[in-house]
């Protein structure tokens, strides 16, 4: 990440907007990401700032009742998105999967830009994949103390402006798209905004078409962090050996120039190593929290058991209730109606009451299963069975579910929580087994998990499926006594959390340690000897509902 | 609004576009449902069919697009008598939007200004006779899915709520589209698209390229990219027009509806939904072939499509349900030689 690729990236957008879409800038709070929205430049554009929780009523505008009753006629309010702006949405990494749909549409409209400030500290946090497919380009300012420079030239910028409509582009759509199609990138909205940002600095440069410096920046900014972490130069051929098997079928007379070393290397080079494997982890992991579908956005005031009214204002989220709104109005009337000498219905919005609903949350069942040992892949096969049969009845009992697996000398979550079968299959389907039993690290994954559900307002459920005793601690040290004294005092915290648990214990013979164990837990314990998928999610059901 | 993307200039995607015009071709088939990949061209090629659609007749100034004077609802305000071409509706649903803005609601700038009760109508009204389109449907809120699918289900939308009983005709094509990593769609809903389509990012590199030189022509060079597609999206209207017309006397031998039902009961999809739809698909696919007769091929085209969507989830199944059609099609109804 130089200073320069930065002012490039935010010439380019000041150039050209709308082809852009935006940029999703990567950055903690700080003096270099203020920096970056100071030299913000958008020709013709206000600037809007937006943060996760705006609701759908300012966004789109309608009457605004406090307005209306106040002049005695309807008065609309026009929504925040009414119109072209440059929105800067900021927090984008807690932006709801509804809310980037909502700005992705918007964008699609060609109305402006977006800028989207992701303080994403976990690979699992970032913008929503709906809305970062469609901004174009991307910062990440990790590690730059201060964007020090001047923000674009409005002159330069309004000159390149007028010049951008006859730049031309040469060979230069099919050289990015094959580009982005060596760099394992599915969207095709990506290599247009390649197309888009190439332009824009050629015509920046004051240059008649575009060239190779161009490419190499456009693929730099707009590629480079969507394409798939490069493979290990040892074990695999890098992405451009595959190019020419595909080039043949782009058609005789079609003259599709292989993927160029030099962008390659150009977008290669343009972020650091970790960084791609970072974004991918995130990529895999969001579709999970954003798995809500439509249910886990708890709003409290829309379904389920109708609780008292209370004040507030209805802002489309929430729903007026009208005789309470009344009933809340009527002993002013006469007081209300003395001073303003009217004789009508005078409602303040003060009386304004919403309806409130109570609702039961999502559940996550996390699976925390012993991958250990010889019998660790038919044990596997059927946990993942289960999953996958309790996720297909998951809809209707709003269940997500996760699952952590731990062997050797270490647990790993292979399937963040859920509800999303398609995202489930792919993450199951490469499941290894083999090694140790780290009891203790599994249930620190499971406990962790828990947690975050938790923190998202969902009710999590461990389910420990397991046969055998702990021989590998938390550090991962081979020693049977203190992996127990591990697995123990983590079976104390996850009762301490009152996480409700259950321990299904798959050995052939039931083992002492285990109920031991289940009752550390506070956890029902359920001896399964040779389970099956079908077996496993009918008696995980039965202790859920129980 | 801007002219939208020519739909004859989008690459690829033949199922998609094929779903798409067979619904043109007969409303009754119950709309199309595009998952898959992102940036794959679901929304453009929703915008485009919207253009390409042959305009309705309606009575002017009517919240339903009413035909006739007679149908216009006693509750609508300022239709007029003349009756007068517009285009189909194909209406937005944005996500986020709210129950009053779907059915409809009371009307609270009369209600407030003039003291009465009436009805401003929603986007249900508007989409009446056209298209509802319903982007990232699976991230849709679910008492409004539920809402939908009532409407869509009975083709009218009644109103009943803040002192108002209001009951208009809706009978609209709904389209949805999302990508399923974000979420699965309730099979209930499922059920309610008649066709189902999956799309995918292209893999090969030529029609990767043409995708962003048209895109990129039509960004640059709109008039001229325009006036090059023009004759082939007009030539499409017409055959949908035709298709339309010939729709009627297209002939249903009794082998074709064997065929159906030897299909469906392989398959084990529920209910009887899975072969109207089927049948009905077959029939729009052979009217806009010019076809007599409802043949075998009709069948083996539009069956992925219409059924795929329609099989008892089976978790367990590595392969889903697109290749458990397509292996049930091959040995259910081989293909006849020609």
């Amino acid at each position: 990440m130089t200073a320069a690729r930065l002012r490039a990236a935010l010439a380019v957008l000041a150039v050209d907007p709308a082809g852009l879409g935006g940029l999703w800038l990567r950055a903690r709070a700080g003096g270099a990401r203020d920096a970056v929205t100071r030299a913000l430049v958008t020709p013709g554009l206000r600037v809007l700032r937006l943060h996760p929780g705006v609701t759908e009523a300012a966004l789109s505008g309608g009457i605004d009742l406090a307005a209306s009753l106040a002049a005695g006629a309807a008065v609309r309010g026009a929504g925040l998105l009414d119109g072209p702006a440059a929105v800067v949405l900021a927090m984008a990494e807690r932006c709801p999967p509804a809310l980037g749909a909502r700005l992705g549409q918007w964008l699609d409209r060609n109305a402006g830009c977006l800028i989207a400030l992701d303080e994403g500290a976990e690979a699992t946090e970032g913008c929503p994949p709906a809305l970062a497919d469609r901004l174009g380009l991307f910062l990440d300012l990790d590690g730059l103390r201060e964007a020090d420079g001047p923000a674009p030239d409005p002159a330069r910028v309004a000159a390149a402006r007028g010049r951008l409509a006859v730049v031309g582009s040469g060979d230069a759509p099919a050289r990015l798209a094959t580009l982005a199609a060596a760099l394992g990138i599915g969207s095709l909205r990506a290599p247009l905004f390649a197309l888009a940002a190439a332009r824009a600095h050629a015509a920046l440069r004051g240059a008649a078409s575009v060239a190779e410096e161009d490419l190499a920046l456009a693929a730099e900014l707009t590629l480079a962090h969507r394409a798939l972490p490069a493979p290990d130069p040892d074990e695999a051929p890098p992405p451009p050996a595959d190019a020419p098997d595909d080039a043949p079928a782009a058609g005789p007379g079609e003259r599709t120039t292989l993927p160029d070393e030099i962008l390659l290397e150009a977008v290669r080079a343009a972020l650091p190593a970790d960084l791609l494997a970072r974004l991918a982890a995130g990529r895999a992991a969001r579709p999970a929290s954003g798995a809500s579908g439509t249910g886990a956005a708890r709003r409290g005031n829309r379904r389920g058991r109708p609780l008292a009214s209370t004040p507030g204002r209805p802002d489309g989220a929430a729903r007026l209730d009208p005789v309470a709104t009344l009933r809340a109005a009527a002993p002013w009337q006469s007081l209300r109606r003395a001073a303003t000498g009217r004789g009508t219905l005078e409602i303040r919005p003060r009386d304004f009451r919403v309806r409130r609903f109570r609702e039961t949350s999502d559940r996550v069942l996390i699976f925390a299963v012993d991958a250990s040992g010889s019998a660790a892949l038919a044990r596997l096969a059927e946990a993942k069975g289960a999953v996958e049969l309790l996720l297909a009845q998951a809809y209707a009992r709003r269940d997500h579910v996760a699952l952590v697996a731990f062997r050797g000398a270490d647990a790993e979550v292979l399937l963040p929580p859920t509800r999303s079968l398609v995202q489930a299959k792919r993450r199951l389907a490469a499941l290894p087994g083999g090694g140790g039993t780290p009891l203790a690290a599994g249930l620190r994954a499971g406990m962790e998990l828990a947690r975050a559900a938790r923190a998202r307002g969902m009710t999590p459920t461990l389910a420990l499926l397991t046969d055998g005793r702990a021989n590998v601690a938390l550090d991962g040290a081979a020693d049977r006594p203190r992996a127990l004294a591990d697995a123990e005092r983590l079976a104390r915290l996850v009762a301490a959390a009152r996480t409700p648990a259950v321990v299904l214990d798959t050995a052939t013979r039931p083992q002492p340690g285990l109920r031991a164990l289940a009752g550390l837990m506070g956890a029902a314990y359920l001896p399964l000897p040779r389970a099956d998928a079908h077996r496993l999610s009918q008696a995980l059901a039965g202790t859920l509902n129980a | 609004m801007t002219d939208p993307f020519p739909f004859s200039a989008i690459v690829g995607q033949d199922e998609m576009k094929r779903a798409m015009i067979l619904t043109a071709v007969d409303a009754g088939i119950g709309g199309v449902l595009v998952f898959g990949d992102r940036g794959t061209g679901k929304s453009t090629a929703v915008r485009a069919l919207a253009a390409l659609l042959p305009p309705i007749r309606a009575v002017e100034g009517c919240p339903v697009n009413s035909a006739r004077a007679q149908d216009v609802p006693g509750w609508a305000q300022g239709a007029g008598r003349r009756v007068a071409p517009r285009p189909t509706p194909v209406v937005d649903l944005p996500l986020g939007v709210t129950e009053d803005r779907v059915v409809g609601a009371l009307d609270i700038e009369r209600a407030l200004t003039r003291g009465e009760k009436a009805f401003e109508p929603g986007l249900l009204a508007r989409a009446n006779r056209g298209y509802l389109y319903i982007d990232e449907v699976n991230l849709l809120e679910d008492h409004i899915v539920d809402l939908l699918l009532d409407v869509a289900q009975s083709g009218e939308n009644v109103v009943e709520r803040e002192g108002l009983s209001i009951r208009h005709p809706a009978r609209f094509v709904l389209v949805g589209s999302g990508n399923p990593e974000e979420g699965e769609l309730r099979p209930q809903l499922l059920d309610r698209f008649g066709l189902s389509v999956e799309v995918q990012s292209p893999r090969d590199i030529g029609t990767r390229v043409e995708v962003i030189r048209r895109r990129h022509a039509y960004d640059t060079a709109r008039e001229a990219f325009l006036a090059q597609w023009r004759k082939k999206d007009a030539a499409l209207r017409r055959a949908i027009v035709a298709a339309r017309a010939a729709l009627p006397s297209v002939a249903t031998p009794d082998g074709t509806l064997e065929d159906c039902a030897a299909l469906c009961i392989a398959l084990g999809s529920d209910g009887l939904r899975g072969e109207l739809t089927l049948l009905r698909a077959a029939r729009a696919l052979a009217a806009f072939d010019g076809a007599a007769a409802v043949a075998r091929a009709h069948l083996r085209a539009v069956a992925p499509m219409a059924l795929r969507h329609r099989l008892r989830r089976d978790p367990l199944d590595e392969a889903g349900s697109t290749a458990r059609v397509a292996r049930t099609l091959d040995e259910v109804l081989p293909a006849v030689p020609v």
